[in-house]
């Protein structure tokens, strides 16, 4: 299972929880599980156009990942960040 | 005993006399009203007392959200939507169940269709507005969103779907010129439904305009004649114009009134040429703003908060004096209210949903501003007191009568 860190935004989802673990092959694949698991976190943090939105950053062990085809291991870090808004 | 002769009656005296006198008094003396103000960082709920003169204050509700709208269903008095984003987070609809007491999300919230090869893909920015459909859908709600999409619920709010009768239109791309629109971007503003005919609607756009569909959003066609464009090379398009706001008047839904980018309009359907009342303004304080409310029992009143539109478009109280102005008489004339507000150096801003009123007799009205202030008037306008002074800047003020 893949540790997901999530940030203080989106732990209404999580029941509180910063850190879950997490399935899938890619990022892609991630984020639809975790919607299953938590419904409606996907949506806020990638678009109907599966865009990750813009004030949402993902790093897959420490790299920004910019796409949801990026793929994924079992010993990844996925580390989710609301970034870059403000006033 | 002798029935007295049908006298004919103005239409005022015609709906107040729907309900019997002492009932009414009786059922007043019960009403409350609730306020609902969407905030750039939360929502707040005021509550009146019977008289509206004491206030409770319920909130903030979502803090750091930014809540556009929300809004109570008059159908069923229970149910409220709640249009919100977050500064990171994507837009979503909460739905209450119990007039705000608990909130849960909406499974599926406003989405436009994935796009396919060679479509522009457009994804909701956020939602501007949520509106109970017709009264005859009890569970259908309206949203409408930036970029400018109308998405409809059949389920209270639960699940959204895009309409694609506007969202696909073959004139889409014209009436909502992606390089056009507000600040915050092209928004679709409003629907407004025909109390006699769902299939009668009208959309507001900030970039097209009034737009009309008789056959319940399948198809649409502008009805901007005779508004000004000042910003357009031809100033007297067929769309393309900057609509605030839009009402239809409850009791005579062929009489639109409309709030411009270019000035106060009136349109008696079925004609289609909007007539510009707003050139009875006084000329020093001009007929730029965003908010018109109506009298809901009353097809000649309405009320402005009118803002400087002069040189760089201050978009505040003229001279810094703010005041609301009343026309009795269609827009034939208008009458100046201010007493209770600031008389000097209060530059305010109300914007597209920020000037509401209540249903009650005499007629409340409400505004909230960017500055965060609340106000509120229990006598139709022509005195008015602050309800709060502090809250972030407010975008949208709802008004329902609970008991």
């Amino acid at each position: 299972m893949m540790r997901v860190l999530i940030p203080s935004q989106l732990r209404s989802y999580t029941h509180g929880a910063s850190e879950i673990a997490g399935t899938g092959a890619t990022l892609e694949e991630l984020t639809r599980n975790l919607d299953a698991a938590f419904p409606g976190i996907r949506f806020r943090i990638i678009d109907e156009q599966d865009r990750i939105r813009r004030h949402i950053r993902v790093f897959v062990n420490g790299e920004q990942a910019n796409a949801l085809a990026v793929s994924l291991a079992p010993s990844d870090e996925v580390q989710i960040v609301g970034a870059l808004t403000g006033g | 005993m002798k029935r007295k002769p049908a006298t004919r009656k103005p239409a005022k005296s015609a709906v107040r006399s729907e309900v019997p006198a002492p009932a009414r008094r009786a059922r007043k003396s019960l009403k409350r009203v609730m306020l609902m103000v969407g905030t750039r960082k939360g929502a707040w709920l005021f509550r009146s007392g019977p008289e509206r003169r004491e206030w409770t204050i319920d909130g903030p509700h979502f803090l750091g959200h930014i809540v556009n709208h929300l809004m109570l269903d008059p159908r069923d008095g229970a149910t409220m939507l709640m249009a919100s984003k977050t500064g990171h987070l994507g837009p979503t609809i909460f739905r209450s169940q119990d007039m705000g007491r608990t909130w849960t999300e909406a499974s599926r919230p406003p989405a436009f269709p994935k796009a396919s090869d060679g479509q522009r893909a457009q994804a909701v920015d956020y939602t501007f507005s949520v509106a109970p459909a017709h009264l005859s859908e009890p569970r259908a709600w309206y949203a409408t969103t930036c970029p400018p999409g109308l998405f409809r619920s059949e389920d209270a709010g639960a699940t959204w779907a895009p309409v694609a009768g506007w969202n696909e239109h073959p004139m889409y791309w014209q009436w909502n010129n992606p390089d056009a629109g507000t600040p915050d971007g092209a928004i679709l503003q409003w629907v407004t439904i025909d109390p006699r005919d769902p299939a009668h609607m009208y959309l507001v756009t900030s970039t097209g305009g009034v737009f009309e569909s008789r056959d319940q959003a399948a198809s649409w066609r502008p009805l901007n004649k005779n508004v000004e464009a000042s910003f357009m090379p031809d100033p007297d398009p067929e769309y393309g114009q900057d609509t605030h706001c839009l009402q239809m008047h409850p009791l005579a839904p062929d009489r639109l009134y409309q709030q411009s980018h270019c000035g106060i309009y009136r349109l008696d359907r079925p004609g289609d040429e909007w007539v510009r009342i707003g050139r009875n303004m006084p000329p020093e304080i001009g007929d730029i703003g965003f908010p018109i409310v109506l009298h809901p029992r009353d097809p000649d009143s309405a009320w402005v908060f009118p803002m400087d539109g002069t040189t760089v478009w201050p978009r505040t109280s003229p001279g810094g004096r703010p005041a609301v102005y009343r026309t009795d008489d269609a827009g034939a004339s208008w009458q100046r209210h201010d007493r209770g507000l600031p008389r000097a150096q209060a530059w305010m801003t109300v914007k597209r949903q920020g000037f509401t009123c209540d249903d009650r007799d005499p007629l409340g009205l409400y505004f909230g501003t960017t500055g965060g202030e609340l106000w509120a008037s229990a006598d139709e306008g022509k005195r008015w007191r602050q309800l709060a002074a502090h809250l972030p800047e407010i975008f949208s003020v709802a008004a329902a009568t609970v008991v």
